[in-house]
């Protein structure tokens, strides 16, 4: 591709970064299962996107492939997975008490994206290029973000998809910077992704079918006391 | 051509044990582990003569550090597979379908731990960490009470996200090779690469590896999933997830220590101390208070890890004994959980409190758990004190005395405590008046085997084993 159409690929995706960084903000705050989970599918097509976009800026085929695999793994098979191995009566669970309330943990992501921008402030300084100037730090805000619903969420299947979204921030950061990596590793890593979906998922239908619920933050027998 | 087999025998096992029924299982994989033992001594053999050795056209290569963590994870893979021939056989919580499933996930849990010293490219070795945890994670939760499903979930959720934060260092890392215009995404590519990678971008990658790994090594104050899972497991899953699954994720963060020597000299150094130090610490006084006898020897493990640590940011000679502590933490740890494993059977509780006077209604279990508390505490003359005083020996001469001094005073707390808890287990009247309980023989047989190296390593080191440490010791130092 020319060189003419750089400039819109670069506005282009910048818009796909924030669009992924606002889907990273509703996973935190979305009560409803069901809900979380479309907001997961709609991240991994902004990552699809933006793998697409970088791929053609840099007139990488190897980028191209990426964005299949993404497609793929992200948008198709993991949500049909989950949809199989999680019990149906969970995604229409909301989640009511969470550790904070909705007001403040989107005030405390605030804080986290501020501090994805800063902690990367030595590593952009150094002139990265416009692609990765966008996807490192909203990758690493996606990292954090995702970090932080694990930790706050009570419900099994939220702190999955929080781990999940973390996963679509390391690779969008990973497109900007990775873009040669060997392709075995990319479908080892999309393989690794469809694995760690369905071992997880399993094992939330078995504390479903064995504790009677999938509120995972509140199980504390084990613990020092 | 080894290093192939060495990976296709566990995937054929767990194939193998799929179809099979539990007995025959078990044999095939104890045959099959024995095999990858032998496999993996040559390797050994070839690394330490050979500097590396490859296969695949250098997808896999192995240079003597990760020949090392081989051998370890083939050890005690087979010791554990003995000693689960028993085991699962006689506990009783044993559910059909996840006694089934024990064999095919043990030999992938196994596969997965053997590859990360073995793959060459590092985006592959992330991987192959990464499963590490997605196939044990079954085996954690095998007795399926809630308690294990508790401890499974922290397991799977908390190292998974630990992963995935060491999955962005590790593109980091990626990106500065290449920035720096390194060809090969290998150990020895990277350590090439080192002194072109931009700072900022070097940086940013050990410090992810480091916090991401770290969580999945167990380092103090990202450890707390490990005492759950490694209580909650069956004793032979815990001997393989504290004695080689927590080295596997630890030897990725070595890895970056000479990488960051090379590129800039002795900055990285305190991070490791620090880490290293505070786990140690944390474990010791976590020792003191603890009430459950398997979750002492997974804090037993936070300590050691946070040894390796220490000794690894020390630097120059005490390298050696950062090698030699990742070996006698594998053989005495997995022997902690096989005795553990055998109070367990003898007693059906997990609680210090509950057990008193095992010598005289279990004699052999008592002797094993004696041997065992011993051992991982570091007494004279089993390895673990020679390569703690090794360590402590190179410190002093180095003048660290402050670090040295912080490391001892640990270590001792941390003996005094485990010695505490282990005699009142051990001796004084018996709580019941129970018949005399004698393991089942292949959990005996396993205490046994994985007993020898524990007792000779303390007396004598053999040569060839001594010039297997000194090359790995060398790969931790920045000049190849």
């Amino acid at each position: 591709m020319g060189a003419a159409m750089t400039p819109y690929l670069v506005h282009l995706n910048a818009m796909t970064g924030g669009l992924f960084l606002l889907a990273a903000f509703a996973i935190v705050a979305t009560r409803q299962m069901s809900a979380c989970l479309r907001w997961f599918v709609a991240q991994s097509l902004l990552l699809t996107a933006s793998a697409a976009v970088i791929g053609i800026g840099l007139g990488s085929g190897h980028l191209a492939a990426v964005a299949v695999i993404t497609f793929l793994t992200k948008v198709v098979v993991t949500p049909w997975l989950l949809r199989r191995t999680v019990r149906r009566e969970l995604y229409s669970r909301r989640e009511i008490s969470q550790v904070f309330n909705i007001p403040t943990s989107l005030l405390i992501a605030a804080a986290l994206t501020l501090l994805a921008y800063g902690v990367l402030y030595p590593v952009t300084a150094l002139g990265v290029g416009a692609f990765a100037a966008i996807n490192l730090p909203v990758g690493l805000a996606g990292l954090f973000l995702g970090a932080y619903t694990v930790a706050v969420r009570r419900e099994a299947l939220a702190q999955l998809i929080g781990l999940l979204g973390m996963e679509n921030g390391a690779f969008l950061a990973a497109v900007s910077i990775a873009h040669d990596l060997p392709l075995i590793a990319e479908l080892a890593a999309a393989f690794d992704v469809l694995v760690t979906a369905l071992v997880i998922g399993l094992l939330t239908r078995r504390i479903y079918d064995r504790v009677g619920g999938t509120s995972v933050g509140l199980l504390d027998a084990l613990r020092e006391r | 051509m080894e290093l192939i087999a060495l990976l296709l025998i566990p995937a054929a096992v767990a194939g193998l044990s799929l179809v099979l029924d539990h007995k025959r299982a078990a044999v095939v994989t104890l045959a099959g582990n024995a095999v990858v033992l032998a496999l993996a001594v040559l390797v050994a053999k070839r690394a330490t003569d050979a500097g590396a050795a490859s296969a695949l056209g250098g997808w896999l290569s192995c240079d003597p550090l990760g020949a090392l963590i081989l051998l370890l994870v083939a050890f005690v893979g087979l010791t554990s597979a003995l000693f689960s021939g028993g085991y699962i056989r006689g506990h009783s919580a044993s559910a059909g379908s996840a006694r089934r499933n024990y064999y095919p996930l043990y030999n992938l849990f196994l596969l997965s731990m053997l590859a990360v010293p073995v793959l060459a490219n590092i985006a592959l070795v992330w991987i192959a960490v990464a499963l590490t945890t997605l196939t044990s994670a079954f085996l954690v939760a095998y007795e399926d009470t809630s308690e294990a499903l508790e401890a499974a979930w922290k397991y799977v959720v908390l190292t998974t996200l630990g992963a995935v934060v060491a999955l962005l260092g590790i593109l980091f890392l990626y990106w500065g090779t290449r920035l720096a215009g390194g060809e090969e995404f290998t150990w020895a590519g990277l350590l090439a690469a080192a002194p072109g990678i931009p700072a900022p971008v070097l940086w940013m990658g050990f410090l992810l590896v480091l916090v991401g790994f770290g969580t999945k090594a167990g380092l103090a104050p990202m450890h707390t999933w490990l005492p759950d899972a490694h209580s909650q497991a069956p004793a032979s899953v815990c001997a393989l997830l504290s004695g080689v699954e927590t080295t596997t994720a630890l030897y990725v963060v070595l890895r970056l220590f000479p990488v960051l020597e090379a590129a800039g000299g002795t900055q990285a150094r305190p991070w490791f101390l620090v880490f290293g130090l505070v786990s140690a610490g944390a474990a010791a006084l976590l020792l003191v208070y603890v009430r459950d006898y398997k979750r002492m020897f997974a804090f037993s493990t936070i300590e050691h890890m946070g040894i390796i640590m220490v000794a690894v940011g020390l630097g120059g000679t005490a390298h050696f004994g950062a090698v030699f502590q990742i070996v006698t933490h594998a053989l005495a740890k997995s022997f902690g959980f096989y005795a553990a494993g055998a109070v367990l059977l003898a007693t059906g509780t997990q609680e210090i409190a509950s057990v008193r006077g095992l010598s005289r209604t279990a004699p052999a279990t008592a002797l094993a758990l004696l041997f065992g508390g011993l051992a991982i505490a570091g007494a004279p003359p089993f390895a673990v004190f020679m390569s703690e005083f090794a360590i402590i020996k190179a410190g002093i001469d180095a003048g660290r005395y402050l670090v040295v001094g912080l490391l001892a005073l640990f270590v001792v707390i941390a003996f005094c405590a485990l010695m505490q808890h282990v005699s009142r287990m051990v001796f004084g009247p018996a709580s019941r008046d129970r018949p005399a309980i004698v393991p089942p023989a292949s959990c005996l047989a396993a205490l046994a085997l994985a007993a020898a190296p524990i007792l000779l390593l303390g007396i004598y080191l053999p040569d060839g084993l001594h010039r297997l440490l000194a090359a790995a010791a060398l790969a931790l130092g920045a000049t190849p």
